[in-house]
């Protein structure tokens, strides 16, 4: 069973009296494996929201499925093993962080005794120890942030379902919160997060999906879609001649003392590297230039244009 | 289910409690009833009749507005803040939520009502009246008309701003206490079909006046238990039927 699966998703939001129709999905597709940390990659728009909304059963759908941890998101229990934090939360200003918390606890049915434990100690993991009797509206933004993946885990959910978890954090709290889910991945649970900043895609997940315009462009394991993705070889070489390394491959650079190469192709690669070898010249790295996610997120983004 | 429906109003009697107009229209209306005292000496005749009958109108009018001011905000500001959230991507269903946030209204009236009347029964016993069981029973009857007020403010709120639903529902509790005059209205209009329509309208919009027995308390001549029991009766069908539309528009709202 997959902690969550989506199938042909789509939902249109109408405006001026219900004429005018907004395609914001158009059949999403995707599968969170248990236990990993899965990344939902898209610019501003694309869709990430609204399919974390679908999922939770805060929009309805206009069509497709979604299963959570095999149930279907209609039944009000299928939310009982997931935890929410919403894009740049807020919470009643006029609770400390132990009420929100209990209150929290309380739409879950959780008995007291293991509650007042649990707020303890989530209120601990997340850094916010010595401030659960401070008045909300004095917590600044990170605080916040904390604070709402504290509620999250008020249930210790099976499924994690983060929306831009990163927004508005400094380097610190960024840091911070990758421990955080790094350290609910160890504890066997999965993470499912919606980001627009490769650069957390890229230091955290295990896979990835990229939306855009409401369509899933590229799924899978991010390990396999940079192996995938090489672009180039490039093979840094001494001690051979210039006019002979000209003769071989006329596209080169010279790099901290040392000839560098550039090969579009593996077999080239071995064609290059005899001939330097059968030359006198010797090898110093081969080095296969592989996308990074970012080069993978736009080149699916002019794809799509 | 239950402690998720406990914790909705817990709270929103918590946010209510905390708001510190609550507390200067509560603080008003205790002012207010208390400036009877005044108005007795500028008046001729019975000035405990004077005393109670001013008190208990100051306390009708600000705690009226307690239930205005309280109801319509509550859901709208869950939906603007995006509170709402936290809520229902949780095992928690609309309609839990709606009848959470009634009760949670619901406690702050009494609890609001109940401060009010407190101060008011103590008051009257320093000016030399008794415990009057009528006062009692005009307290219970204007908590009725109360909730029946949040009903319908939580109504409006679930779906327009709070100025509209300030609007609407305070229009409906004008309305709601001149009902009377559909019986004058039904002598004027000739056509069956206004007639129908004057109908329609008389048991459709809530008859507030109903739970307006204060004449007859301060007269000394209290309605009599079967006349009670219909008002009550009449409140819970209306409160119900309120409910039931705010649930219905509810769920079909989206959290976009």
């Amino acid at each position: 069973m997959k902690a969550l699966e989506i199938k042909g998703l789509r939902k249109t939001f109408r405006s001026n009296f219900m004429l005018k129709k907004y395609r914001v999905l158009k059949g999403i597709d995707l599968e969170v494996e248990r236990g990993e940390i899965y990344g939902f990659l898209g610019p501003n728009g694309a869709g990430k929201t609204t399919t974390i909304k679908c999922v939770l059963g805060l929009l309805n759908a206009d069509g497709g499925e979604v299963l959570v941890e095999g149930r279907p998101v209609a039944a009000i229990d299928s939310r009982r093993c997931v935890g929410f934090l919403p894009e740049n939360p807020y919470f009643y200003d006029y609770l400390t962080a132990r009420e929100l918390l209990t209150f929290a606890a309380s739409l879950f049915d959780l008995p007291p005794p293991a509650v007042r434990e649990r707020i303890g100690a989530l209120l601990h993991r997340v850094g916010l120890s010595g401030r659960e009797d401070l008045k909300l509206r004095k917590y600044s933004k990170g605080m916040i942030q904390r604070l709402g993946l504290a509620q999250a885990l008020i249930n210790d959910p099976d499924l994690l379902i983060l929306d831009e978890p990163f927004s508005g954090l400094d380097p610190i709290g960024r840091k911070d919160m990758r421990a955080l889910i790094f350290s609910l991945r160890e504890a066997g649970k999965t993470v499912f997060f919606s980001s627009h900043i490769l650069q957390d895609m890229e230091m955290m997940v295990d896979r990835v999906g990229i939306i855009l315009d409401g369509v899933i462009r590229r799924q899978g394991k991010l390990s396999e879609l940079i192996a995938r993705s090489t672009q180039y070889y490039e093979v840094a070489c001494t001690g051979i001649a210039e006019g002979r390394l000209a003769q071989i491959q006329s596209n080169y650079a010279v790099r901290d003392g040392h000839y560098v190469l550039t090969l579009a192709s593996d077999a080239d690669v071995n064609l290059v590297v005899e001939s330097i070898i059968h030359n006198d010249g010797r090898i110093i790295a081969v080095t296969p230039v592989k996308m990074t996610l970012e080069d993978i997120f736009f080149s699916e983004m002019r794809n799509g244009q | 289910m239950r402690t998720a429906v406990k914790g909705i109003a817990l709270n929103t009697f918590r946010e209510s409690a905390r708001n510190k107009v609550f507390y200067l229209l509560v603080f008003f209306g205790v002012l207010f009833a208390l400036s009877s005292k005044l108005v007795s000496f500028l008046t001729l005749g019975d000035a405990m009749k004077v005393l109670k009958d001013t008190g208990l109108a100051a306390i009708h009018f600000f705690s009226a507005l307690i239930a205005v001011f309280t109801g319509v905000n509550l859901v709208y500001k869950e939906i603007e803040k995006k509170t709402v959230l936290n809520i229902l991507s949780k095992p928690v269903s609309r309609d839990q939520f709606i009848f959470g946030k009634f009760l949670g209204l619901a406690l702050t009236m009494l609890v609001a009502l109940a401060v009010m009347a407190g101060i008011f029964f103590v008051f009257v016993a320093l000016n030399g009246g008794g415990f009057d069981p009528a006062i009692a029973l005009y307290f219970l009857m204007l908590l009725l008309e109360l909730l029946i007020i949040v009903a319908i403010s939580l109504l409006f709120s679930s779906f327009t701003t709070p100025i509209l639903s300030f609007i609407f529902t305070l229009s409906l509790y004008l309305i709601g206490h001149v009902m009377w005059t559909y019986n004058e209205f039904k002598v004027v209009l000739k056509a069956p079909l206004w007639r129908g329509f004057a109908r329609f309208l008389y048991y459709l919009l809530p008859n507030l006046a109903k739970f307006n027995i204060k004449n007859e308390v301060v007269l000394g001549t209290p309605p009599g238990a079967w006349t009670v029991l219909l008002s009550i009766l009449y409140a819970l069908a209306y409160i119900l039927a309120l409910l039931c539309l705010t649930i219905l528009i509810f769920r079909r709202r989206e959290f976009s």
